[in-house]
C-alpha cells in the first residue's frame, strides 16, 4: 500500500504549553488507524494539528506526497483531508441538506452527484434532510458530521471520537458504516477513540498515545489485556 | 381617505428609510457580529461619493447606486484587512476599534470637505393626492430598499455564495475544515456591508444633505432596527424596519417628529424586553 500521510517529528501545543511530543506516523492508502488514549493525553490535538487548526512548532506533515505543514485548514481539506470533530460542529441554523450543501461546496463538481451518492450511504438522513442541523439527535449530528465530511470527497477521514455521547444503536450502525465506506471508498481514516470495542472492530492497526506521545502499536485483537496492563490509561 | 393615503406612503417611505440606513449594519454586525460604531460614518462617506460624483460630471443615478456604494465597499475591503481581520471575536475590540475609525473619518472629512452640509437636488419631483403634496423619492427609495432586501434574501437563501456565507458565519472553524477560505469570506462580507452603508448614504444625500458629523444621528436608529430583528439578518431586519417605521411615523402624524423617535426608542426597548433575542429569534426562525 501506498503512503497516503507521513508525520515526522510532530511538535504542537496551545500558546506556550506543549500538548505533543515527536509525533511520528504513517498512514497507507485504505488503511485504517485508530489512537487510543485517556482524556488529555493529546488525541483531539493531534487530529487538530493534523488539520491544521492548531500549528506545527516542530516536525513535518505530508499527505500525499506534498508537504503541508504550513498549509491551511482549507487548503488541506481541498487537497483531501476530511475532518469529523469530537462534538460534531454541525452547522445549527442549516439544513441537513445544506449541511451537505457546504461540504461539497469545494469539490468543484456536480454538487448533486456526490449529495446523492453520500445519502445512498446514510439512508438515515433521508427523511431529515429539510430539518435544521441543530435540533437532530446526537447520533443523527453524527451521522451527519460523518456524511458532511464525505460530500468533501477526501482521500483521509479524522475521526475524532465518533462514539461520545452517542447510544449503542447508532454506535453498531456507524460501526457497520464506516466499515463498508472505508472498503467502497477506499478511504484512509484516522480514528481517536476511549471506546475499546469500536476501535478494535474497526481498526486494523492501533497505536496508543500517552502524554503527547505514540508509546507503541498495539494488535487490535489484545486491546482489552493492553488496558488492564496499563498499555493505553495511565495507571 | 387622502390623509390615510398620506400616512400610509409615509410609512412606506420611513420603512424603507429605516431598512437601507440598517441594512449594512445587518450584514457586519449581524454576520459577522463586529460592532461598527463606524457604521455612520460609512453612510456620510457614501453620502459625498454620490456628491462629488454628481459634481464630476457622473449621472445622478449612477452616482448615488454604482459611485456611492463601490467607493464606500473599496474602503471596506482597506479597513478589514488593516483593522478588523485581527479582531474577530473579540466583539469589544471590534467597538474600540470602529470607534476610533469613526472619529478619525469625521476629523478627515472635516478637514478635507469642512464642516458644512451640502446636498444634491433629488432626482425626481412631487406627486398630489388630494391637496397633499408627497416627495416622489421616497417611495424610489423604498423601492429600492425592496429591492436591496429581496436581492440580499436570493443571494443568502438560494446561491452556493450565500450558503458558503452563511456556513462561515455559523462556525468558521468547521467551514474551514471543508475546504472554505474565512478570511477571504469575512472579507467579501465586510466589503459588501460597507457597500450597502454607502448605497444608503449615496440615496440619503439628495433628500438629508451631506455632513462629516451626520453619521451619529444613523448609527443608533440603526443598531436598534437591526437587534430587534434578531438573528435572521434579512428577514428579521426587513420586518424590524417595518415595525419601528410604522410605530415611528404614525406617532410622529399623531404628536411631533421628536416623540415619534422616543416612541421608535420605546417601542424597541419593549419588544426587545418580550423577545430578547429579536423578532426572528421567535418567529422565522432559520431564515436568512
Amino acid at each position: 500500500m501506498s503512503e497516503l500521510l507521513s508525520v515526522k517529528n510532530l511538535q504542537s501545543g496551545y500558546g506556550r504549553i506543549p500538548i505533543l511530543f515527536g509525533i511520528d506516523l504513517s498512514i497507507a492508502k485504505g488503511e485504517f488507524v485508530g489512537v487510543l488514549g485517556h482524556n488529555g493525553m493529546g488525541k483531539s490535538t493531534l487530529l487538530r494539528t493534523l488539520m491544521g487548526h492548531i500549528p506545527a512548532t516542530v516536525g513535518t506533515i505530508a499527505f500525499a506526497g506534498t508537504d503541508v505543514t504550513r498549509a491551511s485548514p482549507a487548503a488541506r481539506a481541498r487537497a483531501g483531508i476530511g475532518y469529523v470533530p469530537q462534538g460534531r460542529q454541525i452547522f445549527p441554523a442549516l439544513s441537513v441538506m445544506d449541511n451537505l450543501r457546504v461540504g461539497a461546496a469545494c469539490t468543484g463538481r456536480q454538487q448533486t452527484i456526490i449529495i446523492e451518492r453520500v445519502i445512498e450511504e446514510f439512508p438515515r438522513l433521508k427523511p431529515i434532510l429539510t430539518r435544521a442541523g441543530g435540533v437532530l439527535s446526537g447520533g443523527e449530528q453524527q451521522i451527519l458530521a460523518l456524511a458532511r465530511c464525505l460530500c468533501a470527497e477526501p482521500q483521509l477521514v479524522l475521526l475524532d471520537e465518533p462514539t461520545d455521547g452517542i447510544q449503542p444503536s447508532i454506535i453498531e450502525e456507524m460501526k457497520d458504516t464506516l466499515k463498508s465506506l472505508a472498503r467502497a471508498r477506499n478511504l484512509s481514516i484516522l480514528l481517536v477513540e476511549q471506546n475499546l470495542e469500536f476501535i478494535s472492530d474497526l481498526a486494523t492497526r492501533v497505536l496508543a498515545i500517552k502524554r503527547g506521545q505514540l508509546s507503541g502499536e498495539i494488535d487490535p485483537t489484545k486491546l482489552h489485556e493492553a488496558d488492564l496492563a496499563g498499555d493505553i490509561r495511565p495507571a | 381617505m387622502d390623509y390615510f393615503l398620506v400616512v400610509l406612503f409615509q410609512i412606506a417611505g420611513t420603512v424603507g428609510n429605516l431598512a437601507l440606513i440598517s441594512v449594512g449594519l445587518a450584514v457586519i454586525f449581524g454576520m459577522m457580529r463586529v460592532i461598527n460604531l463606524a457604521h455612520g460614518e460609512f453612510i456620510m462617506l457614501g453620502g459625498f461619493a454620490a456628491i462629488f460624483g454628481v459634481q464630476a460630471g457622473i449621472n445622478i443615478w449612477i452616482a448615488m447606486l454604482v459611485v456611492a456604494p463601490l467607493s464606500v465597499a473599496f474602503l471596506g475591503i482597506v479597513v478589514e484587512r488593516l483593522i478588523m481581520r485581527r479582531l474577530y471575536g473579540r466583539m469589544v475590540d471590534t467597538m474600540l476599534a470602529s470607534w476610533g475609525l469613526s472619529l478619525l473619518l469625521i476629523g478627515l472629512a472635516t478637514t478635507f470637505f469642512g464642516n458644512r452640509v451640502v446636498g444634491i437636488a433629488a432626482p425626481v419631483g412631487s406627486f398630489q393626492i388630494g391637496t397633499y403634496s408627497l416627495g416622489a423619492y421616497d417611495f424610489v427609495l423604498t423601492g429600492i430598499a425592496l429591492a436591496v432586501f429581496s436581492s440580499g434574501y436570493a443571494l443568502l437563501r438560494f446561491t452556493p455564495a450565500g450558503l458558503i456565507a452563511r456556513a462561515t458565519m455559523q462556525n468558521r472553524e468547521m467551514a474551514s475544515s471543508l475546504g472554505i477560505e474565512p478570511a477571504r469570506v469575512y472579507a467579501i462580507t465586510f466589503a459588501i456591508g460597507a457597500g450597502l452603508s454607502g448605497l444608503a448614504g449615496g440615496l440619503l444625500a439628495p433628500i438629508s444633505g451631506v455632513l462629516p458629523t451626520m453619521g451619529v444621528a444613523y448609527v443608533a436608529k440603526a443598531f436598534i432596527t437591526v437587534i430587534t430583528g434578531g438573528a435572521s439578518v434579512i428577514t428579521g431586519t426587513a420586518l424590524s424596519s417595518v415595525l419601528l417605521g410604522s410605530i415611528n411615523t404614525v406617532s410622529t402624524f399623531l404628536t411631533t417628529p421628536v416623540i415619534g423617535d422616543v416612541a421608535l426608542l420605546l417601542a424597541a426597548t419593549i419588544f426587545l424586553r418580550i423577545l430578547p433575542t429579536g423578532i426572528t429569534g421567535r418567529i422565522f426562525k432559520g431564515a436568512p
